[in-house]
């Protein structure tokens, strides 16, 4: 059978691959691109732990065929730090010892990401709610949630 | 899902014809957040995925004139959230379908998606029945209209035939003073399935009930609309006696499941409850709180 030729934009690069019709675009991110900063855990969308933005919207990457990618723009874990320096959500994250086993931290900090592009300044319950779609079983939310709120305060202060 | 082929349709025809010629084995593709599991899971075994979201009329979301809106069958909840005036005009449609899934589910989920995957428990469906929405449908035969509350045969049937394509979804022209709301019971707190679904849509006219649709949802093999409860709203000032009235008219509607998650006697009885609230949250919003 035939594979399907993709053309997108994954962390501001040009890349094009060749995946099945039933390749999730999270199989494509980490067997054939080895972007596997994206975890599996559910495979179902409960988990958040495959989130990635596509052309500005958070979504989660195991509900997403990587044909439908075709000319879309994806944002994953790999792209948030530049030239070497972390966002100041994974700074934010590591001061805060946000997280412990660190398989649920990617999804946590694109859709974290996701939120204070849409929102810069959120209150704690738009942050609770938003990142509803993403679990932790180790560390509990509040480090999380303290984490965001006050990247959002330093970024309003800087701004 | 090794032997499906995947086909990104970029017309209404085009998906048409792919969909008539697979003779019953194909599936429209919109978010993917029910269709991939389904697949996933081997609950359904399409031979041919057809993406419809590259169509630009399922895609987008038209005020065709003011206050009258067409949403794409393929618009997802994120997107649909971003239309100031759709939210100001439909604020218990969206507040239903941004109930369904997190952030991450919302960035795909569709409207079309929720009334096509056919669950008696979708939360949009009883905010669209009440809001007098009607399905457009474009098929072998032409495109046709069907309200929302004929859409449902049963739990995953829908009226939708061999090679018909949901394209959107048509909203009638939202008059002043009127206003819509759904509540929801679930178990849990959020990101659940809700066990009861209520939806209310009335116009109000110095206190008078003009206009009232009463839906709900999960207590029945479809979303039912309480096609009495109008009969008895419209003219009355919704004093006590006549919601209490109208309580018990959803609660008679009902014939619900059984299940862990809710008993019969439970579901009907919030059925009931729902109704009352919901009214009193829309009614509230015509009044301008909310």
């Amino acid at each position: 059978m035939a594979k399907i030729q993709v053309s997108t934009r994954i962390n501001n690069e040009n890349i094009d691959y060749l995946c099945e019709p039933h390749d999730t675009m999270l199989d494509i991110l980490r067997n054939q691109l080895n972007l596997t900063g994206s975890k599996e855990s559910c495979g179902s969308g409960d988990c958040g732990s495959c989130s990635v933005i596509l052309d500005g919207e958070l979504i989660c990457s195991c509900l997403m065929l990587a044909a439908e990618a075709e000319g879309s723009n994806i944002e994953t874990i790999e792209g948030m730090s530049e030239g070497g320096k972390l966002h100041a959500l994974q700074q934010k994250f590591l001061e805060k010892a946000a997280l412990q086993c660190g398989i649920c931290t990617p999804g946590f900090l694109m859709a974290s990401k996701a939120l204070l592009d849409h929102n810069p300044s959120p209150t704690e319950t738009e942050v609770r709610y938003w990142l509803a779609g993403n679990l932790c079983r180790c560390t509990g939310y509040d480090k999380i949630v303290k984490a965001v709120l006050e990247v959002a305060d330093e970024m309003k202060e800087s701004a | 899902m090794s032997d499906t082929q995947y086909l990104a349709a970029k017309t209404i025809d085009e998906a048409v014809n792919a969909h008539e010629k697979a003779n019953g084995t194909a599936r429209f593709l919109a978010g993917g957040t029910d269709l991939l599991v389904q697949i996933k899971s081997g609950i359904r075994k399409p031979n041919l995925v057809i993406d419809i979201k590259k169509i630009v009329e399922l895609n987008s979301i038209n005020e065709i004139s003011d206050g009258e809106f067409e949403v794409g069958a393929s618009v997802s909840g994120a997107n649909l959230n971003r239309n100031l005036k759709f939210a100001k005009l439909w604020p218990g449609v969206l507040e239903a379908f941004r109930l369904i899934g997190s952030e991450q589910i919302q960035g795909r989920a569709s409207l079309g998606g929720n009334l096509c995957n056919g669950s008696p428990a979708g939360d949009s469906v009883p905010a669209l029945i009440a809001a007098g929405c009607k399905a457009v449908i474009a098929g072998p035969k032409g495109k046709k209209d069907v309200p929302i509350e004929n859409f449902h045969l049963g739990p995953g049937k829908t009226v939708l035939e061999n090679g018909e394509m949901l394209v959107s979804l048509k909203f009638p022209k939202r008059e002043a003073n009127s206003a819509d709301a759904y509540l929801r019971m679930t178990p849990r707190t959020e990101m659940d399935i809700a066990v009861v679904g209520c939806g209310v849509n009335i116009s109000l006219e110095n206190n008078v009930c003009t206009h009232a649709r009463v839906s709900l949802g999960a207590v029945a093999p479809t979303p039912l609309l309480i096609k009495e409860a109008s009969d008895i709203m419209v003219g009355s000032k919704l004093d006590d006696d006549i919601l209490n009235k109208v309580s018990k008219m959803c609660m008679d509607a009902c014939n619900p499941i059984n299940d862990k998650r809710g008993t019969i006697d439970y579901r009907t009885k919030v059925a009931g409850v729902l109704f009352k609230r919901a009214t009193k949250l829309a009614t509230d919003r015509i009044g301008g709180n909310k």
